[in-house]
């Protein structure tokens, strides 16, 4: 076991890796992705126009780049770890000078064939960074300042340079996976217990130096009445095409809200919106159940992996993935405040569907080289 | 094996990480669903509710209103096919573009923009304003040539008042105009269907009833984006038309009437004596009630306000005059039914020269020579003023004044239904007292006798006290619209069975009577009264024999009245200036009261003419050609009764 510590020690035949992939998750995707198809469709009142064309290509491509990418050996991911990290955070950086400005802030860079988020890569990269980086640290280590100091920095600087494009929402989201990271290393529970208490206690000097639009989303959370027409619109909009979706939903392009275009950005952040005024209740817990088995699904890779790094990224990414849905879903039913964030594999856009699919693929590449030690 | 158990440590610690964030992650889930459950199933109702509201917008269809016809149906208030010009507002991309285009094409004025620019806004972003509401067939055209030029306008076919016998009918009819906030507070009905563009009635029948005539809104609803573009139409509940009303007027004869009236101001009343049906109800000068419909012009009100006759005052019911010898038979009956005079009471009329005199006052009678000896017949059909000094000086104002109201002086005719109608003045010591706070002195006594002084009457009271007389003394119900529980031979029998009843002694005191109930205490005081105005047309020195029918069927009884509108002084008397040397404001009015056929009473009338001078000149030479068009006409009317009866 220790001798056979060194990286790609084991071999795997053609055979061995076709065996070891797993075909439920690979389905769940398949079935998310068609389900995002049908609801970009219906969308555009039933055309099969623009954005369903578009959606439809950039699932199939970015699907079969899952397929592809999960033969890359999980040891290449774990040495290029840093190098994903630092080419996000280049990434990032070149938005603020050669950025597309879409209303009111810059977050994407125009790559010809489609313009990429570069914060949607981060949200991986932090991942497989973090990862990388706990994947040596004994866990008596990782109480010391050292190694606390370090994955903050490493942390804060992508979630600062995301903030000021600005872009709330995905820095929460790049943060949050961090910290499950974080979490699952093993630091103790008192550091937090700390942070979260000192959050709370400056949380009114954050607040301050919020956008006045970011100020009024959260206000507009507590109470949508507030300005109906204006904050408060798309939430109070949300909520009725939910609610009047009741059980068995309106019915497929049956969906006045979203036909009729009281819902805002429904191929986007509203999503789930539409899809659960059209196939109501049922329909939304189908969709729920699937997103909660594609996250068993990965978290059992990574049980079933045995390095250090493969099970902080299954789990970690797991835990993202989670979080992703979570604060989407809870946006759009009102319990959290809007601050734009994706569904993944249902939301529209490229660089969202791109992320989720990279970060698939490593929990493939783990499952796939399973036997993989990585140098534990 | 340090690092061994180092990872089986660390191993141990990712698990139960792990282990504590799906636990965190299930709780998660449980509040997404159900809060999933809570807006999707326990509130679903309300966010249908509220779905419904946001993607259905509703609105409302003007109603047309009730056709309004005369008894013999033909119609005298339409709805008329007009082309107007709307503007969707939502589908405008440049307002103040499209109005100068529109300006261009069908000639907007600069007082109509400004109009549109305030109704714009009242009005809401998806609404729809009326740019034009008539406009002829040659700019509809103009504008469908360039409609492709202008977003958002539509062509529109509507309806819209029409009044075919405009002039004729202005004072009965009424016209109609656009809703005031006013209007909408006062009338329910008007608030209920209000839609933008909605006409209501502004005076006349059109007015009364309102409520009966404007229907009830029509509702389109249709589903619309977040934007307000309608999407489809999902439902449509039609608008109802308003009730068609029949009123009891006679077209042709309120035509006669009119034209009789012709430049002349005055009024012309007709009433059934027995149902209370007005027949006509003319009144001099009339407007047209077309131009009030679309709003009229600056330059068009100008002419009807500004003009001396007062076209826009109905004289007939709002014209207030002394009703003069007109009052007579009734000065008459009331001394003989209090017993003050019987039949052989004579009065000597002596002249100019030798007037009647009360407490140094000197009264004179029209008739500069004088009439000689006069009973109660002569004085009625001569018009002797002397007589009428002394039987009232007898009377006394007060019971002079309990028999002039019970004949229908001194109250509304149509008691509420017409808004502008008044009930004049029958003067009496307590009135005078009450409203002058000063003594009645015997001389007002005296002129009352002969219809001046404080008393002021209504062209259409005279009708009705007329009808009230010539029936035999019997109280009816005036009105305008035909009510088909009104029947005829009911009220006959019902006067029948009132005529035998015996007198109560209450009859000759301050009493309300109800309808078709006896007003009189002895009936051979009426037949006198009857007798004398039948001598005054049909008689030789009667003041109006010459405007009498020798015709049988034709005949009728009258009475002239001249009533002063300016004291006349000795000097005037000495001067005795024929008409046209007077000033026009100072001339006389003239009255003719009148029933016909005598022999059979059926119809009551009243003329009057605005300084038109003498009653027996001016007026009852139309009262003959108007008798003889009512009666030649009477067959008919009775046919469309019995009809009107068995249809019910």
């Amino acid at each position: 076991m220790i001798l056979s510590t060194s990286l790609n020690s084991t071999s795997y035949s053609f055979f061995d890796k076709l065996k070891a992939v797993d075909y439920f998750l690979i389905i769940i995707v398949a079935i998310i992705g068609s389900i995002s198809v049908v609801s970009i469709y219906s969308t555009e009142s039933g055309n099969f126009s623009f954005y369903t064309k578009n959606h439809l290509t950039r699932f199939l491509v970015f699907f079969s780049m899952f397929l592809v990418l999960s033969f890359v050996r999980v040891s290449v991911w774990y040495r290029q770890a840093y190098i994903f990290y630092i080419l996000g955070i280049l990434l990032l950086l070149l938005v603020i000078f050669f950025g597309i400005s879409a209303s009111g802030s810059k977050r994407w860079i125009n790559f010809f064939i489609m313009n990429l988020q570069p914060s949607e890569l981060m949200k991986i990269a932090i991942i497989v960074c973090f990862a990388r980086y706990y994947h040596r640290i004994q866990s008596s280590d990782i109480q010391s300042y050292k190694y606390l100091l370090q994955p903050i920095i490493l942390l804060l600087i992508p979630c600062y340079l995301v903030i000021t494009q600005p872009d709330l929402g995905t820095a929460i989201l790049i943060a949050g996976s961090g910290l499950a990271i974080i979490w699952l290393a093993g630091l103790n529970l008192k550091y937090f217990v700390y942070s979260g208490l000192i959050l709370l206690v400056s949380l009114p000097f954050v607040i301050s130096f919020l956008k006045p639009y970011q100020k009024s989303r959260i206000l507009t959370f507590f109470n949508p009445d507030r300005d109906p027409l204006g904050a408060g619109y798309q939430i109070i909009q949300s909520k009725i095409a939910i609610g009047s979706g009741g059980f068995l939903g309106k019915g497929f392009l049956q969906g006045t809200q979203s036909y009729l275009e009281f819902l805002p950005e429904k191929h986007t952040d509203f999503i789930f919106t539409l899809f659960s005024e059209e196939f109501g209740y049922v329909g939304s817990m189908v969709l729920i159940l699937l997103y909660a088995l594609l996250i068993y699904r990965i978290i059992r890779i990574g049980f079933s992996s045995r390095s250090f790094f493969a099970k902080l990224y299954c789990f970690g990414f797991a835990s993202a993935l989670f979080l992703y849905i979570f604060v989407n879903i809870a946006m759009v039913l009102g319990l959290l405040p809007i601050v734009g964030a994706p569904l993944p594999i249902m939301s529209y856009g490229g660089s969202s569907m791109l992320s989720i699919m990279l970060g698939l693929s490593i929990v493939m590449s783990c499952k796939i080289y399973s036997r993989d030690t990585i140098g534990n | 094996m340090i690092k061994k158990t180092g990872n089986l440590n660390k191993n141990k610690i990712i698990s139960r990480r792990l282990f504590v964030l799906v636990a965190a992650k299930i709780g998660l889930l449980g509040i997404v669903t159900s809060r999933l459950y809570n807006l999707q199933i326990s509130q679903k109702q309300k966010y249908e509710v509220l779905s419904d509201k946001n993607r259905i917008r509703e609105w409302k269809t003007p109603p047309q209103r009730g056709i309004i016809t005369d008894y013999f149906n033909n119609v005298i208030a339409d709805n008329q096919r007009v082309y107007q010009v709307h503007l969707s507002l939502e589908e405008v991309s440049n307002f103040n573009n499209s109005i100068f285009k529109l300006k261009n094409i069908i000639g907007l004025k600069e007082d109509e923009i400004k109009k549109i620019y305030e109704k714009k806004e009242k009005s809401k972003p998806w609404d729809t304003l009326i740019i034009s509401e008539n406009l002829s067939w040659k700019e509809f055209s103009k504008l469908n040539l360039y409609l492709h030029e202008l977003d958002g306008a539509k062509p529109v076919l509507s309806t819209s008042r029409y009044y075919p016998y405009a002039d004729d009918l202005v004072h009965v009819v009424g016209y109609v105009g656009d809703a005031t906030t006013q209007d909408i507070q006062n009338k329910k009905k008007i608030e209920e269907n209000f839609v933008p563009g909605l006409k209501v009635g502004k005076i006349g029948i059109e007015n009364s009833k309102d409520t009966d005539l404007i229907g009830n809104h029509g509702i389109k609803r249709y589903e619309v984006n977040a934007s307000g573009k309608k999407i489809s139409e999902i439902s449509y509940n039609k608008e109802t038309q308003g009730e068609n009303l029949r009123t009891t007027i006679d077209l042709e004869i309120q035509q006669l009437a009119q034209e009789l009236l012709k430049n002349q101001a005055g009024s012309i009343c007709v009433m059934d004596i027995y149902t209370g049906e007005v027949i006509t109800m003319a009144s001099s000068p009339t407007y047209d009630p077309n131009k009030f419909t679309h709003g009229i012009s600056t330059k068009d009100w100008n002419e009807i306000n500004n003009n001396k006759l007062r076209p826009l005052l109905n004289k007939s019911l709002a014209g207030l005059y002394s009703p003069g010898s007109t009052i007579k038979p009734l000065v008459a009956l009331a001394a003989l039914e209090y017993g003050i005079i019987d039949t052989k009471f004579k009065v000597n009329c002596k002249g100019h020269d030798h007037p009647y005199e009360l407490y140094g006052e000197r009264y004179h009678c029209w008739k500069k020579n004088g009439h000689g000896l006069m009973s109660m017949r002569n004085a009625i059909k001569q018009s002797c003023d002397i007589y009428f000094y002394e039987v009232a000086r007898l009377l006394g104002v007060d019971k002079l004044s309990l028999i002039a109201k019970r004949y229908g002086l001194g109250s509304k005719v149509l008691e509420d239904f017409f808004s502008e109608e008044k009930k004049g003045i029958v003067p009496s010591t307590k009135w005078k007292k009450q409203v002058l706070e000063q003594p009645w002195y015997l001389g007002e006594t005296v002129i009352t006798g002969i219809g001046q002084g404080y008393i002021q009457t209504t062209p259409l009271q005279l009708c009705l006290m007329t009808a009230q007389l010539a029936n035999g003394g019997y109280k009816i119900k005036p009105k305008l619209i035909y009510d088909k529980e009104i029947d005829l031979d009911k009220i006959k029998s019902k006067i029948e069975s009132e005529k035998n009843k015996s007198v109560s002694q209450n009859i000759l005191k301050d009493h309300e009577f109800k309808h078709y109930e006896r007003l009189y205490r002895n009936p051979n005081n009426l037949k006198l009264v009857l007798d004398a105005m039948y001598g005054s047309t049909n008689e030789q020195f009667g003041t109006s024999f010459k405007s009498r029918h020798n015709e049988d069927k034709y005949k009728f009884a009258g009475k002239t009245g001249t009533s002063q509108v300016k004291r006349i002084t000795d000097q005037d008397r000495e001067l005795d200036l024929d008409l046209k040397e007077i000033e026009y404001k100072s001339r006389d009015h003239a009255l003719f009261i009148a029933f016909a056929p005598y022999d059979k009473p059926r119809y009551s009338l009243s003329v009057l003419i605005e300084h038109g001078g003498s009653g027996s000149k001016a007026a009852a030479p139309l009262a003959k050609k108007l008798i003889k068009k009512i009666l030649d006409r009477h067959e008919l009317r009775e046919k469309i009764r019995k009809d009107l009866k068995n249809i019910a």
